[in-house]
């Protein structure tokens, strides 16, 4: 079984803490302080978001006629 | 023993001081973010601690303590243990209830990362937690690779930012990071 609590999540939703962790992990071994951080992470963040809703747009438009 | 590391932040070359490198990266192997916090780099620790460990145990708890187990047998190789070992300590239970399993004894915590006794219990899993055992298997995957870098991070400091990057940021800027 199943955690209930999961059970009627969407997919979906599993990314962005996943990203976040990834983002705020890679960014944290390039730099010291927590501002420059901050920073790469969110760029990061967004770099990642944009290239997996690329990805998505891609499949989705050549899935059309499917 | 310590090693001293000089890093270019930004417009500003900032030194740290890395005590223990070899202790510390035991220790973030160990704990995630134990490393960082005996180097007394708090703020780092901490983020490495709440991210890593965050992501393995909402893995854990996605697939109902069942991705994370270790196994070497023919019908079930788990090569993702090898990833998830990363983590450190949180990930070693599995080797004791391996060990317990395989020994034909019953399983601690309630069979919490002990691994497949047969095949058919082995499907049962994955028909019974559904994409949920692959995604807790990517989570606790992924947490195992961060604390790598993490661990990196406590052994050598961080990564020095891109020469060409850090021009862009500060032209003036002193020599490229060196060890000492």
């Amino acid at each position: 079984m199943m955690p209930l609590l999961l059970a009627n999540t969407n997919m979906m939703w599993y990314a962005p803490p996943l990203i976040a962790a990834i983002s705020l992990v890679y960014a944290a071994t390039h730099h010291e302080r927590m501002t420059p951080i901050l920073i790469h992470a969110a760029r990061l963040a967004v770099m990642i978001s944009g290239f997996m809703l690329l990805i998505m747009a891609v499949l989705a438009a050549i899935s059309w006629q499917l | 023993m310590s090693k001293v590391v000089s890093v270019a932040s930004e417009a500003q070359q900032e030194v740290i001081e890395l005590k223990d490198p070899a202790i510390a990266a035991l220790l973030a192997w160990l704990v995630p973010g134990l490393g960082h916090l005996y180097q007394r780099r708090t703020a780092k620790g901490i983020l490495f601690m709440v991210c890593i460990l965050s992501t393995f145990f909402f893995g854990l708890f996605c697939s109902n303590g069942h991705a994370v187990y270790a196994s070497w047998q023919n019908w079930d190789k788990r090569l993702p243990y090898l990833c998830q070992v990363g983590v450190g300590l949180p990930a070693l239970p599995a080797l004791v209830q391996t060990y317990l399993v395989r020994s034909g004894k019953e399983p601690l915590f309630g069979g919490v990362m002990a691994p497949p006794v047969d095949a058919a219990q082995l499907n049962e899993w994955y028909r019974d937690l559904n994409k949920y055992f692959e995604l807790g298997t990517v989570y606790t995957m992924i947490a195992g690779l961060l604390n790598i870098l993490a661990i990196y991070d406590a052994w050598g400091g961080p990564v020095p930012i891109d020469e060409e990057e850090r021009k862009k940021k500060s032209p003036d800027d002193g020599e490229p990071p060196t060890d000492s």
